[in-house]
């Protein structure tokens, strides 16, 4: 126990200076032009701190306007369609984003569109090789990422100005789409112009010969309030398209961003590498059990008293097991969601906390109300005889009697909350999900596994954990 | 001498069946008063309305000339005995924790509880070195009689009792009772006990009860209902009864 509140107390005290916060999406160029803006800040001079694929535009955008985070690198494109939601000029932008306390860098010297691919075997054997040729294939499959589904620059706008007619769409995560692709389970998707799969998969980009899709410069967002000579930094940074896609290359060789991310400086970064396994490994596991520990000690501090509340039964019970069983039903990903744009909370540690302190409270709850509620009326009318009060019976008799159920609540909530805080890692909160996401968007399992199996260590250790604390606090008296 | 306790018209219905009618009765101080009756008729349910673990719908109750109320329930629990018939004891406390509860709860000093702890053990043939044991690793009749301890460790003035020995077999119980006897004796207890077993009444009892369909049917010592029947359902209880025991 000393040992995990000092863990905790180490992962804690790492948030006590003032670093310059880089925030990057869920993609691999993203995580790489987020390392490449670190590095050039810390030879700057500045601290740095990365929060490593929180998520897509929205979520970016919230954290950098709220302050939650710095800088991150976005596309021109993207700010005109997704942000602003009009049309606009690299001046207007300025412009306009000034509004919302954020500078934009000037553009780092590629262009990343949004592009649709095929298979090239498949488009040569078809004839394609425009988004106009594919009106005449109804019947190929298409695997479009979630966000390309929903952009107003994405698939339905494109699809009507191209007058386009495929029922075969489905929505499919971006680097799974690669493999379905290039597995034939899929025939068409959407890409980044600089995707290193491009090539390595033998694709071939369909010209957008409607000239659909806006401009996509790469750019930094960044606060206004950001040091000058930071922005000044940031400026200098310059990237052309082969080399872009160089990087993304070597970032998904060597499934490590941050080594990709030192070739832009043309030697090799050894500092900037973190290829310390063991060390990853406890960064990853003190937060994990930061985020799991603080949110499991509220699920017990709110929940014990919530459980005893509805153990009386009445409407108030029945209101508290229906509002914390709703809860649970919202998944935990649209929870987290829903969590970010709430005030105080955005991309951080306290929103994942709160999140995993919401679905630890279920089986706390109702292990707390069911174990009260489960003993003897006989016990009960005997507490109430002797003329103990009613604080002292649920002290001195109830609790102790239900304490089996309750911590097996608890113990419940526990390992659940090890599972679901690898989701942490979708807004930034970091965590064991760190490597697991990573792995996702590299397609690549054994960096999944960094992440998984550790991961399904702490649940047994915490299942031992939790049978060891069983026979201190549950009474011996009712072990026999 | 007087009541120790006097109810008077007191009424209890469940779900609007009338269970007790109104019932007016007084218990004398000292002296080992049986409410007998076939089951499932309403003696315990008196109990539990003495010990407002229910409330009555109407009428009073006296303890000690002071009528129990809502209010002054918890101070008079305490000044009451109160053992049933599976002892009620809290599995995760010792036998030694269950009867010093409450006394440890009001703070009373650790070595008078010890005393009466010893004095008490004496009495019910407990043996102390099974102090320690928790009630699963005890046999059914030393858990009454920890229950019988707990009853008895503040020295109440009166001690309910319900159907305390239902549950053992009955060389066991008939042990028991004989201890039970003297106990109540020794103490000059005021004992109100709630059975089925018209022998035990019989023995245990200075007065008896004889209740049916939520009222009292005959009131007195047991020579009386024997001699002196008022009906004819008090002649077959005791008949029934009587074939055994008599």
């Amino acid at each position: 126990m000393k040992a995990f509140f000092l863990l905790i107390l180490v992962a804690v005290s790492a948030f006590g200076a003032e670093p310059i916060v880089v925030g990057s999406k869920k993609f691999t160029e993203s995580y790489v032009l987020g390392e490449i803006a670190k590095m050039v800040l810390e030879q700057a001079g500045f601290t740095v701190q990365t929060r490593p694929g929180m998520g897509g535009t929205i979520i970016l955008w919230q954290a950098l306007s709220s302050g939650r985070i710095d800088l991150y690198p976005e596309y021109t494109g993207t700010i005109s369609e997704e942000i602003l939601k009009r049309p606009a000029s690299e001046n207007d932008m300025r412009k306009a984003l000034e509004k919302f306390g954020v500078g934009m860098s000037d553009d780092l010297g590629f262009n990343n569109t949004y592009a649709l691919v095929m298979r090239r075997e498949t488009a040569s054997k078809l004839g394609v090789s425009t988004i106009s040729d594919l009106r005449d294939h109804p019947g190929l499959k298409a695997g479009l990422t979630h966000e390309f589904l929903d952009r107003q620059d994405g698939w339905r706008p494109l699809a009507r100005r191209y007058r386009l007619t495929m029922p075969n769409v489905l929505g499919i995560d971006h680097a799974l789409g690669y493999g379905a692709l290039a597995h034939g389970e899929i025939d068409l998707k959407d890409a980044y112009s600089t995707d290193a799969k491009i090539a390595e998969n033998n694709l071939v980009i369909l010209r957008d010969d409607m000239h659909f899709f806006p401009e996509y410069k790469a750019v930094y967002l960044y606060r206004l309030t950001l040091d000058r000579r930071a922005i000044a930094a940031l400026n200098e940074i310059k990237i052309d398209e082969a080399k872009m896609t160089a990087l993304n290359a070597a970032a998904e060789k060597t499934k490590n961003y941050a080594y990709a991310a030192s070739l832009f400086f043309h030697a090799p970064n050894d500092h900037a590498v973190e290829r310390d396994l063991p060390r990853k490994l406890v960064r990853w596991i003190s937060r994990h059990l930061e985020l799991t520990g603080i949110s499991l000690l509220l699920s017990i501090a709110i929940g014990l008293p919530l459980g005893i509340a509805a153990s009386r039964g009445g409407a108030v019970g029945q209101a508290i097991l229906a509002i914390v069983g709703m809860i649970q039903t919202i998944p935990s990903l649209a929870l987290l969601a829903l969590l970010v744009p709430v005030p105080f909370l955005g991309i951080s540690a306290t929103t994942a906390i709160v999140a995993l302190f919401l679905y630890g409270l279920l089986p706390i709850v109702r292990n707390t109300a069911s174990g009260l509620q489960n003993i003897p009326p006989a016990l009960r009318d005997s507490a109430i005889a002797l003329g103990l009060e009613p604080s002292a019976r649920l002290r001195k008799i109830y609790l102790p009697l239900a304490s089996r159920t309750i911590l097996a609540g608890i113990k419940t909530s526990a390992v659940i909350n090890i599972g679901t805080a690898t989701l942490a890692a979708l807004i930034g909160a970091g965590g064991l999900g760190e490597p697991i996401l990573s792995g996702l968007n590299l397609n690549d399992n054994a960096t999944i596994l960094e992440g998984a199996i550790p991961a399904a260590l702490l649940a047994l250790l915490v299942q031992g954990l939790f049978d060891l604390l069983d026979r201190v606090l549950i009474p011996r008296g009712l072990r026999l | 001498m007087g009541a120790v306790l006097e109810l008077s018209g007191v009424t209890k219905s469940f779900n609007g069946a009338s269970a007790l009618r109104s019932t007016d009765l007084q218990f004398q101080r000292g002296l080992t008063t049986a409410l007998i009756g076939p089951s499932g008729c309403v003696k315990s349910t008196l109990l539990r309305l003495i010990l407002r673990l229910i409330e009555p719908d109407g009428g009073s109750i006296k303890f000690d000339g002071t009528e129990i109320t809502r209010q002054n329930a918890p101070e008079i629990r305490r000044r009451v005995g109160y053992v049933i018939q599976e002892g009620g004891l809290f599995p995760h406390l010792t036998a030694r924790a269950n009867v010093l509860l409450m006394s440890r709860h009001l703070g009373q000093p650790g070595e008078q509880a010890e005393t009466r702890l010893a004095e008490l053990c004496a009495l019910s043939q407990f043996p102390t070195e099974a102090l320690d044991r928790y009630p699963a690793e005890l046999s059914g009749g030393q858990r009454q009689r920890v229950s019988l301890m707990r009853g008895l460790m503040l020295s109440p003035e009166l001690l309910l009792l319900d159907e305390p020995l239902g549950a053992l077999d009955p060389l066991v119980r008939s042990a028991l009772q004989e201890d039970l006897k003297k106990i109540f004796l020794r103490l000059q207890q005021s004992v109100v006990l709630v059975t089925h077993d018209m022998a035990e009444a019989a023995y245990l009892a200075d007065e008896i009860v004889l209740m049916n369909e939520g009222r009292i049917v005959q009131k007195g010592t047991v020579a009386e209902l024997r001699d002196q029947p008022t009906n004819e359902f008090v002649r077959e209880f005791l008949n029934a009864q009587r074939s055994v025991h008599f």
